[in-house]
This record gives structure tokens, C-alpha cells and sequence, in this order.
């Protein structure tokens, strides 16, 4: 062996199916001295990787997940280490048949092919299934096996013959060493090993469930936590032995019983999600020494198993006799929200995570974080849900990790709304109303750590004044309320007050801000101060990073409005890019002030109660921020108007100090008592008013894999300043109309093959040509629902998808799936389908 | 002042793990201030006394009665608690092996003293210390051993078997035990050569292939290796699932839990699943081209190399060591 | 055919075995528990001699409240009764376990009758005392033999064989007899997955015995200085042909 490297561009730590791969990756775009360092031996490390179930199910709700798992799946083709078995998701109960139907309506939107078949074609494919105990199935004919262990020794060895890479088996990572880079950001230096120090410009931590011990070390965080999952391999079993092969019959997923079964040989492999949530930390994994087996192959704990075992001899009689040969606790990682961490870990500047990726999408999550380290973004997949940086401090402590992990386990197989709310550690960060809202009985929905009322119970005679109904499928029903369709039309009508405490705020001060503010953003900063530019932050590759709200508060001072849900993944980005000369200073006061927003035809009414100011668009144009002073129950608060509708009715945000936000909520409130006033919720807010103006949300409609061009928010003009992705922008345009639109679409009849009315959630469904065929672009792009709500005051279902150009004209007519049914969808505009003209807004 | 050191024989063939307990309790004795003396029990036993001398014993007391007609575990142990109570033995001992263990229990529990097995180390005081192997080695015991008479074996190779500096003066004893019916009746009464096949679950040498053999055909070498040491062939799951082997042969969780004295795993990276099924084996020597292969990191013993040149070249060493 | 067999917990460890702080026991955090292997082969025995004799089997275990683990898995591959003697302390010495394991088939051979064949293992994977089996034995008056690689019963008698170099001894044991049983003897059958369910369900008796303290006292569990976990590296290629020879000779497979 050659003497202990001491230097290298990148030392990728963990050698499971992601740190083989990653080092391929790098190596296939061009980076040399890599290093790839584990504490275990090779092929197999003693990770997850070892004895994961090795099998794809590329049909995903989520869009990269499904996306990523099929990009694995034709990686691990490519390499021949991979059979196409085809998978089985059986039902026991009505409602799993309904998650099924939704499970092809997915199928359809990925374009994967799938079949819904009756517990005797079940039966016909795998003659050992009981088909009394099932309602039916859901095929997937190209799910697949894989070889993850011989998949890693393949990248290693790509990456070795064509970039030089260096690997180090049985070498254990003792310290991750930083320095003080430019700027004083922390940066990563070394790596320090029980063979030696490894000085280098890039570490990535691709260690599986220990990834956050070892991403501490350089005081960072990799928010995880190691997670049983139960497997045993029981057989021998004839029929199975028969086919000669590693599996010859589709694997079935019982999801009723968060079971799988799946033939490995002549025994079949039986694995749980279906008992308690047992989580352990990283410390109490023992070494590759201390293990009876490997580490992550922990004692099998059998009575947590017998439940499973019962339900899985219901479903394959033949295996109450087989043989429990092998069984374990095998751990594999779980993250808060279920989404992996990829990217740059927002401490450490050059330390990356590629962590809590499971061998399905193992070689996609590698080829992303690659594309990453190289352009800056990545390529082949807009991954923000995966952006390790969405993550909030509160999100990171293993009280909290636990407490997600432990609730979500059971949901691994399970039936999950796309609304569905968490259960524990809530209340974590709510607003300065938020006792005012409780007592006006708010449903809240929590935005990664924060609470948002989505409605007000208290508006429950809403309901009755504008005769709405419930909706008549439960599902339609979860998790939503026809109060939002009252307070929506109420605000309409009236006027609704809407809490925006969860803004995210920023501020850059110093003479170098409005420079740097103009790098990030595609429209100009430099404006008269006074004046907010909503403008789309891009990626290098000219795709959307960001969309959002820029203020211009000062001469050398710019506010930053985000979202909640990308507070984390902007803040990193502004501090990434941030000037290392101390010309520019960052601030995050998304606690030291608090928005109110208040709209609807008697918004100046209300609020010109509490000020003399000249409300209307000459005092206080569209746009416009005007500092000023409301009297809040007998005393003057600092305000600052900026006069906006995301709603599409006029009004504002009303900015100000924290503290002084309930004053102002009761002035508001006490204001518009007699004007109707409501307290109104993000149904409205965040769906159903914006949904009928046609506004794009950062994450729905706008993502890393469109453009400003595409999503219909590119300008008149490109501004002369450079900015992020500028090249990239100017060369879309240059190619001429964009070739899909962002469009709204009507649905034209919502009765459902039973009769019922039906309301698409706006979970990634097709919009299908009238033929039933999939519409997709020259990139690969599926048309799909990217947001869906009902428009109470345009009457119809509304659904927002991009078409392409010559789909996307108003009068067009389509079909959307939903459930596995069809219905008539109509292109409604490319724009606002209420008030186009925004005269409401505006006037 | 006595201790007594038990010296295994198979019909008057000296066992050499008897002259580790000479070693060890020559040693032992002197520190203690006692005699060493050897025990001989049974027919033959007189034929190999004539090493024990060289090795420290300054008497040897030869049992001998007419149902000693081979080993027996009770007669042995019953004859051996008779002369420890006539001489007054200070102490008992034996090597730690089968036998010498389950002799030394039977003393033990003749005597309701107490019987601390596979010693690497004894003090003696007035209540002796010891230490003792545990978990096959992996792990050592201190214990304390309080006792009117003092029974202990030595762990087997805990001392390499050496001459005394000067050859003891050693007389011969006789020694007639008073033995019952039931003393004698787990006297061994036959000896067989096996005669039914080997199989992988009972096979002393398992010679294991995997993915690197290549072939069916690759096998031929390994069977060839295993033929000339008296073994089995096995394999690993990757093989069975190229058909290159019936899957009788796979050795791990869902074949063959295996237990040789030693396990040659050629081309086998050492999957956790078949590790589960060779991890049993007293010893393994991996050849793989890996050094790193789980394999190689696992087994006590390996040689870096393609089997496909290794097998061969063993097979033939072997063979011209047997002449 | 009655046939009792006695067992005993013991950690699964890796290569490296901690050891806890006092030095009193093994630091079992990251292991599973499994019953000691010779006695699991004694479980297998039991249970096809009795599958062959119309017997029943026993199996008793003095252990903590836990081992009631360790009896169900051999409920569930084929064992028909269940008793534990619960303890609280680290490990029983050898003469304390014996004095308790007597009373307890003594009390057991009285209500529900004697045994015909009781099974040990040759020494527990874990203290390795070498004794427990012979000192039952002898408290009880019966033959016992150790090291048993092969049993067959004909007309009240065991013949019992064990290894020997380049073949077996055997014994003609009187029944009721005492066999100390060794791994290989069998290959023990893996719990079904309803005989794991139905071991569920099964009776575990519980019956608190004490027994006075034997003259061998832990003082500390320790590793051994030198580790042999490290690979030994016989050589590279052909060349290390005689290395591995050597070896062989060594370990007596040269035969």
C-alpha cells in the first residue's frame, strides 16, 4: 500500500452505495484528487448500504423521490446490476384501494406503467398470495433489484481507473478540521484519520446514520437519526427456490400491514415498518468490532416483529412453516420531514452532505450532489426538498429529530395526505397573535416550524351566510374546512385580516448592500428607496432559486421578505454569496418584526381609522412602502405601509415591531367590526386568493428546473447589473418563446365515476391530452398540478401546471387524472382567471 | 504438600497437553512451596511416564484396576478424588482439555470444592488468584479461588511444554483405586471410525468459494483442496445463484451454519449473510485479491492473491508434505 | 421418554467484547442475547429424540428475568416446558448454579417425575466453567459424560459418542443419564414463524431458588492486553503456500 495521502481536492467520507457513488460522479465531471475514506471494509462497510432490501419502487407521490428513484433505477440498469422484478402494492382496506388509485394516478404523472389488478390477477403473478385477505393490487411491472453493494464497487472503480481516486478502506474519520476563511466564515481544512491528516479543499459526509456525528465534529449539523427497521429472512421455501435466480416473482408490498415480502433466492425476505418507531443515537451503534453482525444490523428485537409476522403468514400461508433463518434490527436514517440532506451544510463553508439517501435513490442523490460541488447547482433535478439549508435551527436538535422520527416511521407505508399535520413538537415558533388566534378557535397548519392559522373556527357562520357544503369524499375533506371558502368570500366581500408572522426578513446594511442585493436578484434593486421589487433570485443555470419580495428601506439598506417555507435555504444563499470585504452586513429580523396583512374593497376604510394618511394610490401607490404612524388603542405605532396583494383585492402588508404587533391586530380588528372584518386564515391567503390571481409559489410553480420565461414572470427588460444566472437568462431569451407556459386551468366537470364531486389536491396530478396521452416537453418535463384550489369567486376548481406553448391557450381543452378517474379541464389563462386586469388591486 | 498434575494418555500414549501442565505446575508448585506430582491412571499408563520426569514430576503415581480399561470420566475422576484425599493434595490440576476438564470437574464435585477451569495464571496465597479465559479467549477472568483443596486446569497453549533445567529424581508409585460399578460405567466400551460421508456441518477443513471462483468449472481446485485435507467444499450465496453450485453447498444464513476447525474462503468478500454462517469456524484463512474485503478484515488468517493460483499452490504443498 | 435440558443466556457479541466499568459483567448495550450454542444443539437433541421416542422435553434455565427469551426460542423450535430459575445477581459461581439447578430438577423430577436424559452443553459460551453439567450429575447420582457428538437410545441405555482424533469414543450410559452435548452434534432447526408465534403462548414456570455461594469469586472481567483480532497476513500469491501449511499442520487438519 502506498504511504497515507496527505492532500486532496475532496475527501468524500463513507464508502455505502452514496460515497461510491458521489466519488464516481465527481469523477465523471472532471474532479481529481478525491479520496474516499471509510471506517469499515469494502465491499461492505458496515452501513445501511449492507443490508438494505436493495429494491426500487419508483412510483412516488413526491415528485423527487419519483423522479430520483427512476433516475437510480437506469442508473443501476446501466450497470447491469439490476432486474426487473416488478412489484405488487396489495390492499386490505377500501381506503388502501383509494391510496392505490391515487398511486396510479402518480404512475400516470411520472410516466411509469402501472396496473390496478383484482386479488386474482394478484394471485396469477404470485400464486402463493391469499387473495381472500385483499382487495387488490397495484402493479408496477418495472420495479426493480439491485445490487447496491457490487454498484458501489463499480463507482469506485470508475472513479478510480479515470480520476485517480484514492480509497481507504478500514480508515476511521477521528476529526474534522476547520479554519477561518475569508470573511470569517468557518471553512472546512482537513480530515483527520487513525492513519493520518488529509489537508483538503471539499469534505462530504455521505456516512449513513452516522452522518451527524461526523458532520459535528466540524460543528456542523446533518439532522438524522439512525431508525429501526425489522427484517427477517425466512425459507427455505420450494417454490421460491425453483426459480434458480435472486427473485423470480414480483415483490409484494402489504401495505396494509407495513409489510413486504420479497424473494431473495430460495427464502423470502420479510420487512417491517409497521412496528414502534425504535431510534437510536449515533453513539450507542457499535463498532465493526463490537458487532455480532454489522453495525447497523442490530439484535433483532422478535417482539416487535410477531404482529407482522401473524399478518404476513394471513397473507403467504406457506410462511408459517419456513424458517426465521436470519433476523435484525437493520438501521437505515430518518430525517424530520422525511426528505434526504443533500448540499452544503450551512455552518462549515466546503462541507457537504450526502446523507439519509436510501439505496433507491442512492446513484440519482450522488449525481445531485456532484452537479452541486461542480455548477453551483444541481442539474439533473430540481432538489430543494432535499436542500440539506431548509432546515431551521429548531428543526436540528435531536428532540426534535426524534420526536419527527418517531411519529413518522408508521407513515413509511402509510396512507399521507399532502396536508397532513404533525402531530408533536408544535407551537415551536408562533406569532405575537397567537393566543388571539387560539381564542378565535384558528385551525393552525405548521410551516416547518412555524404555526400559520389556515382558518378561524370562529368564522363558522361564514358557512351558513354564503351557503357552502362540505365537500362529499372525506379525503377532499381532510384537512381543509368550507370556512376557508367563507372567509375567502367574506374578504371578497368585506375585508380579512391575515397574519404573516412567519415571513422570514432580512435585512443587508452597508455601503456594498444594494450591489450585492442587485447580484442576487434578476430585477433591479437599485431604486428610489421607498420602493419593493418582487423579483426571482436564479440559480447559475438560470432556473429559479428564489422568488420574492426586496425592499428598498434605505440608502445602503434592503429587506428581504421570504417565505417560510425557504427562509433557510435563502438566508444560506444570501450568506454564501455575501461579500467578504465587510461591506455588507446580514441581519435576520424575522423576529423583531411581524406583518399583518389586511385586504378586501374595506381595507383603506379600516385602516384609514387609524391614520389621517392619505390611503389612496396617491398616498400610498401599489408597491409603494410609506413609513408611518397608527394609533393602536390610544398610543402611535411606527408602521410601515407597503401596499401589495397577494389576494388579488386591495389592502396591505402592515409591518411592524414585533411587539407591537398585538396592538395593532386589536386596532385592526376593533376597527373593522362594523366594516366585516375577519380574521382570515392561509386557505385563503396561501390557496384559493392566490390560486384565482394566478400567483406562482417558490416550490410549486417555481423551481430550479424553470425559468422566469416559462413561469410568465420574465420583464420587458433584462437590468444592466449582473446577477446570478444572468448569462443563463439572457441566453433563454435570446432562444425565443419559451417552450411550456405557466397556466391556470378551469375544471370543467368534477363528478367523479361514482358521482361525487370531486376536489384534486394539487399532488403532482397529469394533465393528460384528450386522447389520455401524457403531455411532456422537449426536457423531459410532465405536465402536472403544481398547485390546485376551488376559486370561490370564479365558482370552479382552479389547477396551475405548465402546458406547453401551444396547449397553453385559453379555451384549450384537457383532462386531468385524479384518483385514477378523468375529468375535463379547460386552460383558463396564463395569468390571473379573477379581475385580470387588476383593477381591484390596483384602483 | 502436594500438587497433583493429572497427565492425559490415550492407551500410553502421553498427551502433550499434559506436559503444559507439568510446565505450568512445576512453576506453580515451587512458588507454592509444594511437590509436584503426576497422576497416570489406567491400562498403559506406565508406558508413558517416561517424559514426565524431564518435565519437573519428582513422583508419579501410576492408578491402575481392573476396569481402568480405557478412559473414563467418572472412574478417572473417582480414582483421582481418592488419591488427592490419601495424599492430601494441596491442589489438583489438569490441562484444560476435554478430558482434562471434565476430570478435574468430577473431582470437583466429588470433593464439594470449588474447580476453576482454563487458568493462564495462578498465585497462590491463602486464597489463590487466579486468571482465566473466558469467551474463548477474547476475554480474561480474575477470580479467587477459597478452597480446602485447590482444582484448576491450565488453559491449553497458555505455556509452551518445556523441559526442566534439572530432570527431577522421580519415583513410581502404585496406586489402587476403590472403584464401584458406578464409577465404571462411562468407560469408554468402543471406538469407531466414522464411516458415513463428511458434510459441510460437521467437515474439520471447509474450503469455501464465491463470486471470485468465476466458474463451475472453477471449483475443481478448491475440491481438489479440500480432497487432500479430508474436507467439504462450500459456497457462498452469490455461487447458488449463478447455478454454479447446488445450493446444499452455500454456507451462511440461509444454507449451512458451519463450524470447521478451519474455514478457507477463497474469493469470498464476506457478506454478513454468509458470514453468519462461517463465523462459527475455530479458525479462517481468506485468499482474496482484496485486503480489504470484509473477508480478509474478518478472518484471523489470509493470503492476498487470486485464488485461482493460491488453491493450487496449497493443495500441492500439502501434498508434498504428506509425501 | 422424559428429557430435560438446561440452558443459559448469554450476550451475541462481535470480535471485541467491552467489558463494564465494575468489571462484573459484559457490557451487553449494543448485544443481543442468545442461548449459549452447545445448548441450543442440546435443545435440537432433545427435541428429535423426542420426535423419535414420543418424549417430551423440558428445558430449564437459571438466569435473569430475560431468559424467558432464551426458553421461548426453544418453545418454539420444539421444546414442551419451560422453567426458570430467576436471578438477580451478574452470574451464578459454578457450584452455587449446580446446588440451585439440583433442587430445581430434584423438584421437578418429584411432582411431575423423573427425568430420563438430561442434556447440558459442554461448557457456556461465556464463563466456560466446564462443571455445571457433572456436578448436577453427580448431586443426582446419574452417569454423565461430556463432549457428546452423537446419541442413540436403545432399551434404557445412551450410546453416547465423542470425537476423538480420527474418530469417536463411545459410551454406554445407563439411563437416567447426564450427557454434556457439543456444537455439531446436530444442526439445529431455526424457529418456524409460527413456531415462534405459538412459543408466545407457552408457560413459562417460575420457581425462586437460592443456594449458598461456591470458593470461586469474580474479582474482574478484562480484555487481554494483546488483541489477536488483527489479520494475520500468511503472504502474497502462490509463494504463501507453505505459510498456510504450516498452518494447518498447526491446527492438526493435516491429517
Amino acid at each position: 500500500m502506498s504511504e497515507f495521502p496527505n492532500r486532496a481536492n475532496v475527501v468524500v467520507i463513507g464508502a455505502g452505495i452514496v460515497g461510491s457513488c458521489l466519488v464516481g460522479h465527481l469523477a465523471r465531471l472532471g474532479w481529481t484528487d478525491i479520496i474516499l475514506l471509510d471506517k469499515g471494509p469494502l465491499p461492505n462497510p458496515g452501513g445501511s448500504t449492507g443490508h438494505a432490501s436493495n429494491f426500487i419502487f419508483p412510483v412516488d407521490h413526491n415528485k423527487e423521490m419519483a423522479l430520483l428513484g427512476e433516475q437510480s433505477a437506469n442508473q443501476f440498469r446501466d450497470m447491469d446490476l439490476s432486474v426487473d422484478c416488478g412489484g405488487i402494492e396489495v390492499a386490505r382496506t377500501e381506503e388502501r384501494m383509494e391510496e392505490l388509485r391515487r398511486r396510479m394516478t402518480s404512475a400516470k404523472a411520472w410516466g411509469i406503467e402501472a396496473h390496478l389488478l383484482s386479488p386474482r390477477e394478484v394471485r396469477e403473478l404470485v400464486p402463493f398470495v391469499n387473495d381472500d385477505v385483499i382487495l387488490g393490487g397495484f402493479y408496477c411491472p418495472t420495479v426493480s433489484v439491485v445490487d447496491s453493494l457490487e454498484t458501489g464497487t463499480t463507482m469506485r472503480k470508475e472513479a478510480i481507473d479515470t480520476a485517480g481516486c484514492q480509497v481507504y478502506a478500514n480508515t476511521e474519520v477521528l476529526d474534522i478540521e476547520t479554519v477561518e476563511g475569508d470573511g470569517g466564515v468557518t471553512t472546512v481544512s482537513a480530515v483527520v484519520t487513525d492513519k493520518g491528516t488529509i489537508s483538503t479543499d471539499y469534505v462530504v459526509v455521505a456516512c449513513g446514520v452516522w452522518s451527524n456525528r461526523i458532520a459535528n465534529m466540524a460543528g456542523a449539523t446533518i439532522p438524522l437519526v439512525p431508525t429501526v427497521h425489522q427484517m427477517a429472512d425466512v425459507g427455505p421455501i420450494d417454490i421460491l427456490a425453483e426459480t434458480n435466480n435472486e427473485i423470480g416473482y414480483p415483490i409484494v408490498r402489504d401495505m396494509d400491514s407495513f409489510c413486504y415480502e420479497r424473494q431473495s433466492a430460495g427464502s423470502m425476505e420479510v420487512g417491517s415498518y409497521g412496528h414502534r418507531a425504535i431510534l437510536h443515537h449515533p453513539d450507542e451503534i457499535p463498532s465493526n468490532e463490537e458487532a455480532a453482525l454489522s453495525p447497523t444490523e442490530m439484535p433483532f428485537t422478535p417482539d416487535d416483529f410477531d404482529e407482522q409476522m401473524e399478518q404476513a403468514i394471513e397473507l403467504m400461508d406457506m410462511l408459517g412453516e419456513a424458517e426465521i433463518r436470519y433476523a435484525i434490527n437493520g438501521l437505515l436514517s430518518l430525517t424530520p420531514d422525511g426528505m434526504p440532506c443533500l448540499g452544503e451544510t450551512t455552518e462549515v463553508r466546503n462541507l457537504w452532505s450526502a446523507a439519509a439517501v436510501w439505496v433507491k435513490e442512492g446513484p440519482g442523490m450522488a449525481q445531485v450532489v456532484a452537479e452541486w460541488m461542480t455548477y453551483g447547482y444541481p442539474r439533473v433535478i430540481d432538489a430543494h426538498g432535499a436542500d440539506i439549508s431548509r432546515f431551521y435551527e429548531g428543526e436540528r436538535s435531536d428532540e426534535h429529530i426524534w420526536s419527527r422520527a418517531d411519529e413518522s416511521f408508521i407513515k413509511t407505508y402509510g396512507i399521507v395526505h399532502p396536508q397532513e399535520q404533525w402531530g408533536g413538537r408544535r407551537n415551536i415558533d408562533v406569532g405575537p397573535y397567537f393566543s388571539r388566534q387560539q381564542d378565535l378557535d384558528a385551525m393552525f397548519f405548521q410551516a416547518r416550524t412555524w404555526e400559520r392559522p389556515q382558518w378561524f373556527g370562529s368564522n363558522a357562520d361564514l358557512v351558513e351566510r354564503y351557503g357552502i357544503e362540505e365537500r362529499p369524499v372525506e379525503w377532499d375533506n381532510r384537512w381543509w374546512s368550507p370556512i376557508t371558502v367563507g372567509e375567502h368570500l367574506n374578504l371578497r366581500e368585506n375585508c380579512g385580516l391575515v397574519d404573516l408572522s412567519a415571513f422570514q426578513v432580512y435585512e443587508l446594511d452597508g455601503p456594498g448592500a444594494v450591489a450585492f442585493a442587485d447580484q442576487l436578484a434578476v430585477n433591479k434593486i437599485d431604486v428610489a428607496v421607498g420602493r419593493s421589487i418582487y423579483t426571482p433570485w436564479l440559480t447559475p443555470d438560470g432556473g429559479f432559486h428564489s422568488d420574492l419580495t426586496m425592499m428598498r428601506m434605505g440608502e445602503d439598506r434592503v429587506r428581504i421578505v421570504t417565505g417560510v417555507f425557504d427562509g433557510g435555504r435563502d438566508e444560506f444563499w444570501v450568506r454564501k454569496h455575501m461579500p467578504t470585504d465587510g461591506s455588507v452586513t446580514f441581519h435576520n429580523i424575522t423576529r423583531q418584526v411581524t406583518t399583518l396583512g389586511l385586504w378586501g374593497p374595506n381595507a383603506p376604510a379600516v385602516l384609514g381609522q387609524l391614520t389621517d394618511h392619505d390611503l389612496s394610490q396617491n398616498g400610498s401607490s401599489y408597491g409603494s412602502i410609506v413609513p408611518i404612524q397608527l394609533a393602536c388603542g390610544g398610543r402611535m405605532v411606527d408602521a410601515s405601509l407597503f401596499r401589495i396583494s397577494y389576494v388579488g383585492d386591495t389592502g396591505w402588508e402592515i409591518y411592524v415591531d414585533w411587539d407591537n404587533g398585538p396592538a395593532l391586530w386589536d386596532a385592526l380588528m376593533g376597527a373593522g367590526a362594523d366594516l366585516g372584518i375577519r380574521p382570515t386564515g392561509g386557505g385563503v391567503y396561501g390557496s384559493s386568493g392566490r390560486l384565482e390571481k394566478g400567483y406562482r409559489l417558490m416550490g410549486a410553480e417555481l423551481e430550479s428546473e424553470y425559468n422566469p420565461l416559462e413561469a410568465g414572470l420574465a420583464r420587458p427588460k433584462v437590468k444592466a447589473a449582473d446577477f446570478i444566472g444572468r448569462e443563463a437568462y439572457l441566453a433563454a431569451r435570446e432562444n425565443g418563446d419559451p417552450e411550456v407556459l405557466m397556466t391556470v386551468l378551469t375544471v370543467e366537470d368534477q363528478t367523479d365515476s361514482h358521482g361525487r364531486r370531486r376536489f384534486m389536491q394539487g399532488g403532482n396530478e397529469p394533465i393528460l391530452l384528450p386522447d389520455g396521452g401524457r403531455i411532456v416537453d422537449s426536457h423531459g418535463r410532465a405536465s402536472r398540478v403544481t398547485s390546485a384550489g376551488f376559486g370561490p369567486s370564479v365558482g370552479k376548481h382552479l389547477l396551475m401546471a405548465y402546458l406547453p406553448r401551444e396547449l397553453a391557450i385559453p379555451g384549450t381543452d384537457l383532462q386531468v387524472m385524479y384518483m385514477n378517474d378523468l375529468y375535463p379541464v379547460a386552460v383558463a389563462s396564463t395569468g390571473a382567471v379573477f379581475d385580470a386586469d387588476d383593477t381591484r388591486m390596483k384602483s | 504438600m502436594t500438587l497433583l498434575i493429572l497427565c492425559d494418555h490415550d492407551r500410553g500414549t502421553l498427551a502433550e497437553a499434559s506436559l503444559e501442565a507439568l510446565t505450568f505446575g512445576r512453576d506453580l508448585a515451587q512458588r507454592a512451596g509444594l511437590t509436584c506430582e503426576a497422576v497416570l491412571i489406567g491400562d498403559g499408563a506406565e508406558s508413558a511416564a517416561g517424559p514426565l520426569a524431564a518435565h519437573g514430576a519428582v513422583r508419579v503415581h501410576l492408578a491402575s484396576h481392573a476396569q481402568l480399561t480405557d478412559y473414563g470420566p467418572e472412574a478417572w475422576g473417582e480414582t483421582l478424588t481418592q488419591l488427592a484425599r490419601s495424599t492430601g493434595a494441596t491442589a489438583v490440576m489438569a490441562c484444560g482439555t476435554d478430558r482434562g476438564n471434565e476430570v478435574i470437574a468430577h473431582v470437583a464435585a466429588r470433593l464439594d470444592e470449588p474447580f476453576v477451569a482454563n487458568c493462564i495464571e495462578v498465585t497462590p496465597g491463602d486464597t489463590w488468584t487466579t486468571t482465566r479465559v473466558q469467551w474463548g479467549g477474547s476475554l480474561l477472568e480474575d477470580a479467587t479461588l477459597d478452597a480446602g483443596q485447590r482444582l484448576v486446569t491450565v488453559a491449553h497453549h497458555a505455556v509452551e511444554a518445556t523441559p526442566a533445567d534439572t530432570p527431577a529424581d522421580c519415583s513410581l508409585v502404585q496406586f489402587t483405586p476403590d472403584l464401584g460399578e458406578e464409577a465404571t460405567r462411562t468407560v469408554v466400551r468402543d471406538r469407531v471410525v466414522l464411516t458415513q460421508g463428511i458434510t459441510l456441518a460437521t467437515a474439520p477443513v471447509v474450503v469455501g468459494g464465491g463470486r471470485g471462483v468465476g466458474s463451475e468449472d472453477g471449483f475443481a481446485p478448491l475440491e481438489d483442496l479440500a480432497g487432500a485435507l479430508g474436507g467439504v467444499v462450500g459456497c457462498s450465496r452469490a455461487v447458488t445463484n449463478n447455478g454454479w453450485r447446488p445450493h446444499s453447498d452455500q454456507v451462511g444464513q440461509t444454507g449451512t451454519r458451519i463450524a470447521p476447525e478451519i474455514y478457507i474462503a477463497a474469493g469470498i468478500s464476506g457478506a454478513i449473510q454468509h458470514w453468519v454462517g462461517a463465523m462459527a469456524a475455530k479458525n479462517i484463512l481468506a485468499v482474496n485479491t482484496d485486503a480489504e474485503a470484509n473477508m480478509v478484515t474478518k478472518a484471523g488468517y489470509a493470503v492476498i492473491g487470486d485464488l485461482h493460483k493460491v488453491i493450487p499452490a496449497i493443495t500441492e504443498e500439502v501434498a508434498r508434505r504428506k509425501g | 421418554m422424559r428429557i430435560l435440558v438446561c440452558i443459559k443466556r448469554v450476550p451475541a457479541p462481535g470480535s471485541r467484547i467491552n467489558v463494564c466499568d465494575d468489571g462484573q459483567a459484559v457490557d451487553t448495550a449494543h448485544l443481543g442475547f442468545t442461548t449459549s450454542p452447545h445448548e441450543e444443539c442440546a435443545v435440537e437433541e432433545a427435541v428429535q429424540i423426542a420426535e423419535e421416542h414420543d418424549g417430551e422435553v423440558t428445558v430449564l434455565t437459571l438466569g435473569p428475568a430475560e431468559a424467558e427469551e432464551q426458553l421461548r426460542y426453544a418453545a418454539s423450535v420444539g421444546a414442551h416446558k419451560l422453567v426458570l430459575i430467576p436471578i438477580v445477581d451478574v452470574d451464578w459461581d459454578p457450584q452455587r448454579t449446580a446446588s440451585a439447578l439440583t433442587t430445581a430438577i430434584s423438584d421437578l423430577e418429584s411432582s411431575e417425575g423423573p427425568f430420563d436424559l438430561i442434556l447440558f452443553g459442554n461448557e457456556s459460551a461465556d464463563a466456560g466453567g466446564f462443571q455445571v453439567g457433572i456436578r448436577v450429575a453427580n448431586a443426582l447420582g446419574r452417569p454423565v459424560v461430556n463432549g457428546i457428538k452423537g446419541i442413540d437410545l436403545a432399551d434404557g441405555t445412551a450410546s453416547a459418542r465423542r470425537e476423538i482424533d480420527g474418530g469417536f469414543e463411545v459410551y454406554e450410559v445407563p439411563m437416567p443419564a447426564v450427557l454434556g452435548v457439543k456444537e455439531g452434534i446436530n444442526l439445529p432447526r431455526y424457529p418456524t414463524m409460527k413456531g415462534r408465534l405459538a412459543s408466545k403462548k407457552a408457560e413459562v414456570s417460575s420457581t425462586t431458588l437460592e443456594a449458598p455461594t461456591g470458593g470461586q469469586t469474580r474479582v474482574r472481567l478484562h480484555r487481554p492486553v494483546e488483541q489477536v483480532s488483527e489479520t494475520v497476513i500468511l503472504g502474497t500469491g502462490p509463494e504463501a503456500a507453505p505459510a498456510v501449511v504450516d498452518l494447518l499442520e498447526e491446527l492438526g487438519v493435516l491429517s
